[in-house]
């Protein structure tokens, strides 16, 4: 017999965590001698009072949503992929070779083959930590740790020494040529009459990251791999008598995390700078972490989680624009999200489980 | 002579540079001896790095820095045993938490006192930890080959240094002969025993936990006040990740973490002082050299150079029978 009801816990607990983790937010901003109301009237007015907010938060959201499908896809197989951020710079490289190195007719072909490389360059990243974790046990945290650096030093190597165009002192690769354009949601939604911002840089990869929703969705519940993955991670003993390989589950699990994370450079690097630069990521790797655990690693869950986080990230910039608080803010939100939402999930946990037996008591 | 005493100022770019390396790593040693996993060394650093440096810039006072960096990491410390220990949580996520709530924190904090875009106001005389001159360093150093080594090498680091360097067979001679140690690598590899012997999991477990702080702390506080002169964002730029490596490198052992720090402190100073390396045609590019210690341990991880096996209980929050 479950100890509580299902809504509690997928309702009732993330949003337990994320009130704590909100009051907390709250007395950092008391804290430093702001008002807290204002702050957030700030950042909902900055975010979501304008199609320009709206372009902004929908393009990071976009960002988190892949990112945090990457985590998520991980977590179902009980793998901690820590890796996205790396895994997308190298989306980022495959992105940048395909658009620069092949001239494209339309940007619909384009768009293909960059989410193809995207996906090819962050899977092949998260490929060696899987099979070392699959065939040698090396821990996977720490392997995709460090592949992050890695990543970071390869990129750093490749934008400074090989792919700068000359006479450019910036490490950047050269701008994509306009026929690989992504259309914006502005030229998205003017034909059929809806004036959306043309600063904003939220882009036709929003789409693609909400097909990607549907299909991880699908791939989890609804395909015989999925059912493998999950049966994986709840308990590995269970699975190998079943007959499920854990080599198997482990290195296809990673490798499909390490896809989807890659394919976010198709919304930074395509969509966004329509160039590779240094740190095109900008953390959005490991804002998949906080997502996907306050998701709940379902795909539903990170979308809303990925909206939310988009929302804390244009507020957060607007905040640092009109105030006196600095960006960081959201790296503190962020940080007391995964603590509560992840580490400290027993802590809300607990004393509910004991109020729904003592209720249950009751009615009995 | 001249490549000589180069050598000794790479070697002596290298022990500062291995120094906050060694302090966490040996921070961690203590903390995944006794089973807890901890990726929050680089939050825990970064913390004490910042309150150690505002601390000293208020008061002038570089001992009451260190201790204000000290307790900052405690306090972060305390969070992860909580998270991992009390609540039994996923020490991992843990550790990530850390690491931003003190990435987002410091940055916080620091604009807010200091109003200087996240960094605190340089550090003078007083406000830091100055170099100690070992006696006749100065007399000695006209002597060849040992004078440098003695007045350039050993002597002229500040305090934590050496007291970096003597926590190697402090931390060897705790962990393997005293009956505290005894028990914390025992926690670390079978907590039921030790729990059947009448000995605290708990207890144990905090205790390392808050050893690991306050070296995460002493860390720190040579980064913000030692190394260089105040705190700066993010600035320990990976190191907690890099001791980490060293420690896996080091296989979970004192004197083998020290050597895994001088390599790492050592591919630091290369890389500061050459940049790219010409070596007759082919050149190395310094992103290689900053790569490396992270290469060197998935290499180590994968166990094609000796297998890395790390304490078996780490990682899994130990549940009482009952």
């Amino acid at each position: 017999m479950d100890k509580m009801p299902k809504w509690a816990d997928v309702i009732l607990i993330p949003l337990i965590s994320l009130i704590l983790a909100a009051i907390l937010s709250t007395l950092v901003i008391l804290a430093i001698g702001e008002n807290p109301v204002e702050a957030v009237n700030l950042m909902v007015t900055g975010a979501l009072g304008s199609t320009y907010g709206w372009g902004y938060t929908l393009y990071y959201a976009t960002n988190f949503m892949f990112t945090g499908l990457a985590v998520a896809v991980a977590f179902h197989a009980r793998l901690f992929n820590i890796g996205g951020e790396g895994q997308a710079m190298l989306g980022g490289l495959g992105v940048a070779m395909v658009c620069l190195y092949v001239p494209w007719p339309h940007w619909s072909i384009a768009l293909l083959a960059a989410m193809a490389a995207a996906m090819l360059f962050g899977a092949a990243w998260a490929a060696i930590p899987a099979y070392l974790q699959a065939k040698r046990g090396s821990h996977i945290v720490i392997t995709t740790i460090m592949f992050n650096f890695i990543a970071a030093a390869l990129l750093n190597y490749m934008l400074v020494i090989v792919m700068r165009p000359a006479g450019s002192q910036d490490p950047a690769t050269a701008r994509f040529p306009e026929a690989v354009h992504l259309p914006t949601l502005h030229e998205m939604l003017a034909p059929i009459g809806i004036n959306f911002s043309k600063a904003a840089p939220a882009n036709i990869s929003l789409i693609v990251a909400l097909l990607a929703c549907v299909v991880v969705w699908a791939l989890i519940w609804r395909t015989r791999l999925g059912y493998e993955i999950r049966a994986y991670g709840h308990s590995e003993t269970g699975a190998v008598y079943a007959g499920i390989s854990p080599v198997r589950i482990t290195i296809v699990a990673m490798l499909i995390s390490g896809a989807l994370a890659g394919l976010m450079a198709i919304n930074n690097v395509m969509g966004e700078a329509e160039r590779l630069v240094l740190n095109s990521t900008e953390g959005a790797g490991f804002i998949g972490i906080a997502v996907a655990l306050m998701g709940r690693s379902h795909p539903f869950g990170v979308f809303l989680a990925a909206i939310l986080f988009g929302f804390l990230y244009q507020g957060g910039a607007e905040l640092a624009l009109w105030t006196s608080i600095p960006r960081e803010l959201i790296v503190v939100i962020q940080a007391l999200v995964i603590l509560f939402t992840g580490a400290l999930d027993n802590m809300v946990r607990m004393p509910l489980e004991k109020l729904f037996l003592a209720l249950r008591k009751e009615a009995n | 002579m001249d490549s000589f005493l180069t050598l000794i100022q790479v070697l002596d770019s290298t022990v500062r540079l291995a120094t906050p390396l060694l302090l966490a790593c040996l921070a961690g040693l203590y903390s995944e001896r006794a089973g807890i996993f901890d990726i929050g060394l680089e939050g825990k650093m970064l913390m004490a790095a910042f309150f150690s440096a505002a601390v000293a810039a208020v008061t002038g006072s570089v001992w009451l820095g260190l201790l204000a960096g000290i307790a900052a990491s405690l306090v972060l410390s305390a969070l992860h045993g909580l998270a991992s220990i009390t609540f039994r949580g996923n020490q991992l996520i843990s550790g990530v938490a850390i690491n931003f709530l003190a990435a987002g924190l410091t940055v916080l904090i620091a604009q807010d006192w200091f109003q200087q875009g996240g960094r605190t106001p340089s550090l003078f005389a007083g406000g830091r930890f100055e170099p100690i001159t070992f006696p006749f360093a100065e007399t000695l150093s006209g002597v060849p080959i040992i004078g440098p080594i003695y007045s350039e090498l050993l002597s002229g680091h500040s305090i934590l240094v050496y007291v970096a360097f003597l926590m190697v067979p402090a931390t060897w001679w705790v962990l393997f002969r005293t009956r505290f140690g005894l028990r914390l690598r025992a926690v670390g590899e079978n907590p039921a025993a030790v729990d059947t012997a009448g000995v605290s999991v708990v207890g144990l477990r905090y205790a390392a936990v808050a050893i690991c702080g306050v070296l995460c702390g002493i860390a720190g506080a040579y980064l913000a006040t030692g190394l260089q002169a105040g705190f700066v964002k993010d600035m320990t730029a990976g190191r907690g990740f890099i001791a980490l490596a060293a420690l896996i490198f080091a296989k979970w052992r004192p004197w083998h973490a020290m050597w895994a720090c001088l390599l790492f402190g050592l591919l630091q100073a290369v890389a500061l002082r050459f940049q790219n390396i010409d070596l007759g045609g082919i050149v190395i590019p310094v992103q290689a050299m900053d790569a490396l210690p992270y290469i060197l341990t998935v290499v180590i991880l994968a166990g094609f150079v000796g297998k890395a096996i790390p304490p078996k209980a780490g990682g899994e929050p130990y549940i009482k029978e009952r």
